[in-house]
This record gives structure tokens, sequence and C-alpha cells, in this order.
């Protein structure tokens, strides 16, 4: 299959990579681990003069507990590292779990954490989860750094905030008093497939009180989406399968899906409602799984 | 980075060196080589097979540092001082691996295009752990596409192996 040229660059820092990319400028394309760009390079939707390899960048591929910060992830950590991450696992397996059923073992090898938010698709599968935790990322250049909420990064399919120059470095999981979480995906097959729709949400729940709820959709509008509605109705309320049910129903009529080749507008809305009131309960009732 | 060499139109060239099945092999690369073209036309490893050349079906799956990954998804530049293992490394001194064998057993091959990735992810599979069950299993193979078998002789082939057989239950 055909690869278009370009000339290779694998910076040994975060800091010579963003210089890098400063002088080389709109020219350049990031690399990390290839599943998202080399697949648009082959099928003709990318040629980049110029590529820009993280590969040696280990500073950004460790997960780490930072002592009133969170839980810090470096942008080159691999679905795999993730899935597999102790302290991920012990903490919130929601994430872990949520990088497992993304892809194929072997794409959970070569695929990375940050590919999949930059990417800014509406279906992939990371970001619902870390912003039903509400994680904040890091971005770099040589103009320095700033940070913002995972949330605000994306404003349309494949459309965000990040700047030419500037590289996704990590992303952080604050401590927080949420008691569940999870994040619940239907595909057309078991594996390998992605999202029809998915909903990501966490919970903060003290005795049958629902006290805080945030609710994450993926591949249910043009990029990942909040159910605002849903989650201040939810707010302060006891719980009950009625309660779960209608917040499922006020989280699908916010929901702005397309028709495509996964599923029509109209299903996926329905999905919508269903996954919501499952994994409301489910974290309710199991935790951070 | 490895060496580079730039021609007199400007191309530039990397000197890499790949540790394939345990043997270094320097090659001299463009940067837009896909890895698994480089151990097919460069390596003659021609076991490692393409197919859908776009990371979907893993008939390129070598084994990347012990870690299954699609081949064709990979600059040979991003290989470069890595350990990789093809098909043509499983078997050792003309002794096949009990997955090979028990996958002939089983009869979990038929036109045999998927069979090197299959085994290889069974591999690292087996590796990592010795006892998988058949979830497990299927979960390993998942990104390995068969269109001929239907998967339950690959899946009966691996599990047999974990047990250190090689011949289907019903022959013994």
């Amino acid at each position: 299959m055909y690869m278009p040229d370009f000339e290779y660059h694998a910076p040994k820092t975060l800091a010579e990579a963003c210089t890098l990319l400063a002088e080389l400028g709109g020219k350049a394309t990031v690399l990390a681990g290839g599943t998202d760009v080399l697949h648009k390079m082959k099928v003709g939707k990318l040629s980049p003069e110029h590529l820009v390899s993280l590969k040696h960048l280990d500073e950004i591929r460790e997960i780490r507990y930072q002592e009133g910060r969170g839980v810090v992830l470096g942008a080159i950590t691999s679905h795999n590292a993730i899935y597999t991450s102790k302290l991920l696992q012990e903490r919130f397996l929601s994430l872990p779990m949520a990088a497992h059923t993304m892809a194929s073992n072997q794409i959970c090898n070569m695929g990375t954490l940050g590919g999949n938010i930059v990417n800014g698709v509406p279906s992939a599968d990371l970001p619902p989860i870390l912003i039903a935790l509400g994680a904040t990322i890091r971005l770099v250049s040589t103009r320095g750094e700033r940070s913002m909420a995972l949330e605000d990064f994306f404003f349309g399919s494949a459309e965000t905030v990040i700047a030419p120059g500037e590289i996704l470095a990590d992303i952080t999981i604050p401590d927080q008093e949420t008691t569940g979480s999870t994040y619940m995906k239907f595909g057309l097959r078991r594996s390998g497939a992605l999202a029809v729709t998915g909903v990501a949400v966490s919970v903060t729940v003290a005795g049958d009180t629902l006290r805080e709820a945030r609710i994450v959709l993926a591949s249910a509008a043009p990029t990942v989406m909040r159910a605002r509605a849903a989650e201040d109705f939810l707010r302060g309320k006891k719980i009950s399968d009625e309660l779960l049910a209608e917040a499922g129903e006020l989280a699908a009529a916010a929901s702005r899906p397309r028709d495509s080749i996964r599923g029509s507008a109209e299903y996926r809305r329905n999905l919508v409602g269903v996954l919501t009131k499952r994994a409301l309960r489910k974290s309710i009732d199991e935790g951070h799984v | 980075m490895s060496q580079v060499i730039t021609d007199k139109n400007g191309v530039k060239r990397y000197l890499i060196t790949l540790s394939v099945n345990g043997d270094a092999h320097t090659v001299l690369v463009k940067g837009n080589a896909i890895l698994v073209n480089v151990l097919r036309e460069e390596l003659n490893l021609t076991g490692t097979k393409k197919g859908c050349e776009l990371g979907d079906c893993g008939s390129c799956t070598v084994l990347l540092d012990g870690k299954p990954v699609d081949s064709c998804m990979i600059l040979a530049v991003e290989a470069d001082g890595r350990e990789i293992t093809t098909i043509e490394g499983v078997a050792a001194n003309g002794k096949l691996d009990i997955i090979q064998e028990s996958m002939i057993n089983h009869a979990a091959v038929q036109c045999g295009y998927c069979t090197p990735g299959m085994v290889l992810s069974a591999k690292a599979l087996l590796t990592k752990n010795p006892h998988p069950s058949e979830v497990e299993v299927r979960e390993a193979i998942a990104g390995n596409l068969c269109r001929c078998t239907g998967y339950v002789h690959i899946v009966e082939a691996v599990l047999a192996a974990s047990r250190g057989e090689i011949a289907p239950a019903d022959q013994h």
C-alpha cells in the first residue's frame, strides 16, 4: 500500500520536540503510536512533509501518582500500559477497562492515550471516562505550557484547541470524592469495534443519595459531550431505578447523534438512554469498574 | 538516532539495526518504509503476511519487545534497536513450537494466511500467562482475523498447547 514520502525526526527530549515543531510549523505532524497517523497517510487523508516521532520521550510515557495532584498519565502511555497499570486498577479500574475494550491486543500495544485524545473523534473510548473523572490535560510548546479541563479540548469532530507547535504532554486524574465510575460501550462486535455509542459516568454516593453524577457521551454528538441536564436532575436525589431511567431519557434528549454506517441517529439516541441508566446503576452498586 | 545518509537528490535514508529472531540486521531504509515490507523484502522473512495493511486483520503480527503488534502500521525507523520476533523465529533448531504442533493436529489451519500472526499472538499470551482461560485465549487472538475455520479449532489448539498437549482431546 502506498505510503507518502516525508522527513522523519526523532527528538530526544520534549523540549527538543517543541523546538522542532516550532521550526517546522504547519509542515509537521506528530507521530506517537501511529495507529491513526499512519492510517490516514496510507488512505491518502494526510501527507505531512515532516513526521516528528515522540518515541524517545520516556518522560511522557509513565503513569505515576503525584501527591496533591493525582494520577498523572504521560501522553504516550499505550492502551495496554493503562490496562495493566496496578495504580489505575486499584484507583480507577474503569479507565483500564475502557482501554482494554477499545481495540485488538496489537493496537492496544501500539496506540497511545494522547493519540486517542488528540485525534479528536467522537467515537474515541478514553476521553469520555477521563472527562467523567474530571481529567485535565497539559499542552506544551516553545511558548510555555497551558492546562485545561479535557472536556474543553474538543470543539468539533476531529477539531480540538491544540495549536500548531503544541504537544499534549500528560493527562491528570485529580484526587476526588467520587465513589464509582464506569464506561459502557455498545459496538457491533465484542472486540475491535468502534463505539456505536458509549456512555461514561462517575457518581458520588452518600447512603441512598446520589450527591453528584457526571454523564459523558461518546459517538452521540459531533464531539464527546456531557449530558448536563441529566447531571443536574440527579444531583442530591434519592437513588431509585425510576430516577436513573429518567436521567437516561434526559441524556438521550440532549444527545445529537448522526446517522452513519454503524447506526442510525434514532438507534443511537435510544442507546444513550439505556446505557446511561445501566452505567449509573453499575457505578452506584460496584464502584469504579 | 541512527546514521542518516542523504543522496544527491536530497533523499534521506536511515541506517537502522533491527534485531530479528536474535540476529542483528543493519538495513538502509527511507523514512516511509513500513516494517512489514522491510521484513519481507529486505530480510526475505516472508512468513509475516500482508492482509489489510491498515491494522485491522492481524496477518502481519510480529512481536516487538515480546508484545504483539501490527507490523503494517509501524515505520521501520521506529523499530530501530528493538527486538522483533517473526514466525520464522518461533520454531527452534528445526523443531516446531508446541503451539504450531497443536494447531496442525487440531486442523486449526485451513488456508494458512492468518496462521503466522495467530501463532505469534498465542505465543505472546502463553509466555505471559501459561494457563489462560478460553476467554483469555479468545481475547488474545481477537486482533487476528481468520475467515476459514471459525476460530473453534484455533482456540482448542492454543488451550491444548497450554496444557502441554498437542493432540485433540478426542484422540487420546
